[in-house]
């Protein structure tokens, strides 16, 4: 299970001439990692992701992704930040929309759409339009959309950012659950401690200015996890750990923002 | 296993029904078509006991109910010449739309080619309309081909930006997704720009279906009365030289009618096309 997937070597990132968003970055990831770039804003957590994804030009390093045995597959699902969901078109044509980019048969399409509808919980919603759901329902939608394709990797944005506390855990719940079942390599980037010790197996702790890899812990607690693991003693001193490390990563003046 | 939801269906308990509320909004949208008709009947019968009491000749003022007597009486000629400027504005319109969105899907795609034509487009749209008409006659032999020139040369413009605007507009994590999922050029013009722009356009269509009747009826003015094929603009022109004041007003009865179907028609189309999704076409409920 630990075969290297996604392999990132001194990968850099310039915006211009001055700015430097990530420094020789390199980092493996394995098949099967549940693993949290986890940073203050402005580290580059999201640069890094969307260079993985293949959606940043990169300056200079090489990203490179072991090729899936099924040629021709979409092999990447992604998640952005906000729901990023067509308002024109119905929950269910979202879904279906990489299929169809795919040319993806009709018939095989649709039972994929339902399916991955099925398995987010809205199967009742398929005929609703955007504007008619809450802002779970729609990370759920956008969720569904990046499983529709049955990717073995599932890049993760700060999904949950703008979402209230009960939504998140229940939504970390859901994808801890997806990526379980579908043993799916998710790399998930987000600014909350809590929230990368409870989802991920490892956490790749980034510091500012620039953007580098500043410690690459492992969460050893038994995977995938629940709700008690939230009032663990485990829990309270990984995120113990796992904070103290990022603290001593900030600048004085990344502090106040 | 499934995801199952309780916090995120809205299923609430049946609660009394505030018939108040929904007493107040029937009101409402009846009241929505009783003021305007009743303010539209109140102003024509001033205007028609103003005339009647001040016994106005009908050479100055017609009253209301002569302009409709002679819009019965020229009426067949009058429809003529309606069905004229009908089809010279409509017929305009259309090529408006179909050079607008063609060459605005062209400038999205490419900067050269924007870069290169854009000046001609804003040329065309400053220069005032009945500066260009006296040349398009005399260089154009067929009248109506060149009307037709002048009306799409106003109605033209609100297309063309609005479409490369709306083009534009696309949200740009769609965008990254299309890329991520490898979307063909066409792919992303029919499943991403073009729904993208399609409000852009609809506002368009409203602005650009009043335009091609200013179009039309200012071409209409600056050909003048000649040959036998005229619109309504022209029978103003030869009414107004003959002194038949309740015929110009009838003819103006009909060119604001037209206007107003054309309003009519491009406010259905937009909500036709965007009722279902966009904020501009959703009635909130309340």
């Amino acid at each position: 299970m630990t075969r290297p997937l996604i392999r990132m070597d001194r990968v850099r990132k310039e915006f211009g001439k001055t700015v430097l968003a990530v420094e020789d970055m390199t980092l493996t990831i394995n098949e099967g990692d549940f693993i949290s770039l986890l940073g203050p804003s402005g580290c580059g957590k999201s640069t890094a992701l969307r260079m993985i994804a293949g959606l940043l030009p990169i300056t200079a390093g090489t990203v490179t992704i072991t090729p899936p045995e099924q040629k021709g597959e979409q092999d990447l699902g992604f998640v952005f930040q906000e729901p990023t969901l067509m308002p024109w078109a119905t929950v269910y044509n979202n879904v279906w929309l990489p299929l169809r980019l795919a040319g993806t048969d009709r018939a095989e399409a649709d039972e994929r759409v339902r399916a991955a509808l099925v398995e987010v919980g809205l199967s009742k919603f398929e005929k609703s339009y955007p504007r008619a759901l809450s802002g779970g329902m729609k990370m759920r939608v956008s969720i569904a959309r990046a499983m529709v394709t049955r990717p073995r990797i599932l890049l993760m944005d700060e999904p949950f950012a703008a979402l209230d506390e009960m939504t998140r855990m229940k939504l970390n719940n859901d994808v801890m659950r997806l990526a379980a079942e579908h043993r799916l390599t998710v790399v998930f980037v987000t600014h909350s401690v809590f929230e990368s010790v409870y989802l991920s197996n490892r956490i790749v702790v980034m510091a500012a200015r620039p953007g580098r890899v500043a410690a690459d812990l492992e969460v050893a607690a038994p995977w995938p996890r629940d709700d008690s693991f939230r009032t663990s003693t485990d829990y309270v001193e990984e995120c113990r750990r796992v904070s103290a490390t990022l603290k001593g990563t900030l600048h004085d003046d990344d502090i106040d923002h | 296993m499934t995801m199952t939801s309780t916090t995120d269906t809205a299923q609430e308990a049946p609660a009394p029904v505030n018939t108040e509320h929904l007493a107040a909004q029937r009101r409402q949208r009846l009241l929505a078509w009783i003021m305007p008709v009743i303010a539209m009947t109140l102003a024509i019968g001033a205007w028609e006991f103003w005339v009647w009491f001040n016994e106005i000749p009908h050479y100055l003022i017609p009253a209301p109910s002569r302009i409709f007597t002679t819009l019965m009486v020229d009426g067949p000629s009058l429809m003529q010449s309606a069905w004229f400027t009908i089809r010279l504005t409509f017929f305009s319109l259309l090529l408006a739309i179909i050079g607008g969105v063609f060459l605005g899907a062209l400038f999205a795609l490419s900067r050269p080619i924007e870069m290169s034509l854009f000046p001609f487009a804003v040329i065309l749209q400053v220069t005032p309309v009945v500066a260009i008409a006296p040349l398009i006659l005399i260089y154009v032999h067929s009248t109506f081909t060149a009307l037709l020139i002048c009306a799409w040369i106003v109605a033209f413009f609100p297309i063309l930006s609005n479409t490369v605007i709306g083009l534009r507009s696309a949200d740009h994590n769609l965008r990254d997704l299309f890329t991520l999922y490898r979307a063909t050029p066409w792919q992303r013009l029919r499943y991403l720009l073009a729904p993208s722009a399609l409000p852009y356009f609809m506002a368009a269509l409203k602005v650009a279906g009043g335009l091609a009747l200013i179009g039309a009826v200012v071409a209409e003015f600056v050909a003048g009365a000649t040959g036998a094929n005229t619109g309504l603009a022209s029978r103003i022109i030869e009414s107004s030289f003959r002194n038949e004041i309740p015929r110009m007003f009838a003819a103006l009865v009909l060119v604001s009618l037209l206007g107003v179907i054309i309003f009519l028609m491009t406010s259905l189309a937009s909500k036709l096309a965007l009722g279902h999704w966009h904020e501009s076409e959703i009635r909130r409920e309340q």
